[in-house]
């Protein structure tokens, strides 16, 4: 049962993220990654990461793929015209890619050779309780200093913002 | 196997009901505002119009589906099938009452409670916007580019007052799981004060209720806050290019989104299914006293009629408010039948301030929109949070 759904969410991820390279109109390529934020979120959720997989929903689907998408049809981009591509991009492409894959591989392999198969429900500490609980006690500090950066972007976009207003 | 077989007749059953409650919900709202306005509403077909559902639904229906040459296929169709499971989804972790216990069976009135229930709602709700976005972009129409623009930017900015005036009573409840935030608002104050998390409390939410409830109709798209299908400048917005069951799929929607929406203002703010005074001062009596005094209204008029058909239908429909007024009555139904009656009372009377503020106020200006979102709203929003986050920290 969690082979066959993490078959199924997997694919669906793995599918949408081929074609948000492979779509030629940017809605289209936008909405195939908000699949891809919902089969990574559905992944999560089977995991037993409930609260991890809410939020990848909210803030990824919900609101930064929405303002994605508002600023495309506010700039109403057309599809894109396919141009031929580089000689570097297609003599070296695929060679590029075997090796990644290999690479990738390679560092499981080393890393989690080892580990033992993942069970549905095998992990609880996904809750909100826990995810707060830890983001408080052991990652207090990287928490703080991501709001902090967040901070400092804000402050550059008005900035920026200001700049073109003057 | 009992467990798939009562999953499969709740949801069919759910299903079944709610989509019945949104079309008379547009039965309900055209008679709200007819008698606000001083006319009659819909009265032609049936009984006091009480079948103009049933023959919008076949008119939609045999109305002929127009594809305009100029869309973008794939997603003029896709954008209404997404807005309308959207909206249709979220009812699946609404809890509408306590349990119910049929032979060896017992299960609760709600099709799943998850430990995320709030947080389903909330990404569910972030997500329909894309069924309007798309609708309105896909049209390839400027009017419904506009709408859809705006509804986008509207229901980004207003869903953050929105989820932090969620935060706040979930900080005094302490759980994400609706039916418990709705049993954690059992009992009374001072022996007659519901603990409603609106009313009671370290710090009365009162606030974030308003404020919950000011972003939920511009969640909705209602008027005030209707501006992506403003008739009067957008035709009718991102959905001026949809005809037939399309459109329909935009209007049940809306109106399912205000169902859900007031819902969770229920089980957040109002106590859920919990009486507004205690079982003891006979709170379970005023269900059969409503419909038996509806229903003598109901015969009285049947007796005295204003138009000639009242003298048919009034007195059948005074026999069935009597008769649920037995049903209400009935000692061993009490317990399953009350907290459905409370919540579905408090969840009507918000229906209602809905339709009532339709038929009340005018719509908003864009930039008056917005501002009040980021310049009034989140502010009010954010420092309720802070205040009710620090009592609560006193507190507990």
């Amino acid at each position: 049962m969690d082979l066959a759904f993490f078959i199924v969410f997997a694919t669906i991820a793995v599918i949408s993220a081929v074609n948000v390279v492979l779509q030629r109109h940017p809605i289209a390529s936008a909405l195939s990654l908000v699949g891809v934020m919902g089969a990574i979120a559905l992944l999560y959720l089977q995991l037993g990461a409930e609260f991890l997989a809410m939020a990848q929903i909210i803030v990824y689907a919900g609101a930064v793929m929405v303002l994605f998408i508002f600023v495309i049809m506010l700039l109403n981009a057309g599809a894109e015209v396919r141009r031929g591509r580089s000689w570097t991009a297609q003599l070296l492409g695929i060679p590029a890619l075997a090796v990644f894959t290999g690479l990738i591989c390679w560092y499981f392999q080393r890393g989690f050779g080892n580990a033992g198969e993942v069970k549905f429900g095998g992990f609880t500490g996904g809750s909100a309780q826990g995810v707060g609980y830890a983001l408080f006690t052991d990652y207090l500090l990287p928490f703080e200093v991501t709001s902090v950066l967040i901070l400092v972007a804000i402050v550059g976009a008005i900035v920026l913002a200001r700049k073109e207003m003057d | 196997m009992a467990f798939f077989i009562i999953t499969i007749i709740k949801a069919l059953l759910i299903v079944f009901v709610f989509i019945t409650v949104v079309a008379y919900l547009v039965w309900v709202e055209r008679k709200v505002i007819a008698h606000v306005q001083v006319r009659m509403g819909p009265s032609r077909v049936g009984p006091h119009g009480l079948l103009q559902p049933l023959a919008d639904l076949v008119k939609l229906i045999t109305k002929e589906g127009v594809l305009p040459p100029h869309v973008n296929t794939v997603f003029y169709l896709l954008a209404p099938l997404l807005a309308v499971f959207m909206s249709l989804i979220s009812i699946s972790v609404i809890p509408f009452g306590t349990q119910i216990t049929i032979g060896p069976y017992t299960t609760s009135m709600q099709l799943t409670d998850l430990n995320i229930g709030i947080l389903l709602i909330l990404a569910v709700s972030s997500l329909g916007v894309y069924g309007i976005a798309l609708g309105g972009w896909s049209s390839n129409n400027k009017y419904a580019l506009l709408g859809g623009l705006r509804s986008s930017a509207q229901m980004i900015s207003y869903e953050l007052p929105m989820s932090l005036a969620i935060v706040s009573p979930l900080l005094i409840v302490g759980t994400l799981s609706l039916r418990q935030i709705a049993n954690a608002q059992a009992g009374y104050n001072f022996g007659f004060l519901p603990k409603w998390t609106a009313i009671s409390g370290p710090f009365p939410q009162i606030f974030a209720f308003i404020i919950f409830m000011i972003a939920a109709f511009a969640e909705t798209n209602r008027i005030p806050f209707d501006l992506p299908e403003a008739e009067n400048e957008l035709v009718a917005g991102f959905h001026v290019e949809y005809s037939s069951m399309a459109f329909a799929a935009f209007s049940t929607a809306e109106y399912a989104n205000m169902i859900t929406v007031c819902c969770v203002a229920t089980l957040l703010f109002l106590g859920g299914w919990h009486p507004l005074w205690p079982a003891a001062y006979g709170s379970d009596f005023l269900a059969p006293l409503i419909f038996f005094v509806t229903g003598a209204v109901c015969v009285y008029h049947g007796i005295n009629p204003a138009r000639p058909f009242d003298r048919y239908t009034l007195p059948v429909f005074g026999l069935l408010f009597f008769g649920l007024a037995g049903l209400m009555s009935v000692p061993f139904l009490v317990p399953v039948l009350m907290p459905l009656f409370w919540f579905l009372a408090k969840v009507g009377f918000l229906l209602f301030v809905f339709i009532w503020i339709r038929a009340t106020l005018p719509r908003l200006r864009y930039d008056q929109l917005m501002g009040f979102a980021w310049k009034f709203l989140f502010p009010a929003a954010l420092l309720n949070l802070l205040i009710t986050g620090f009592l609560v920290a006193l507190t507990s």
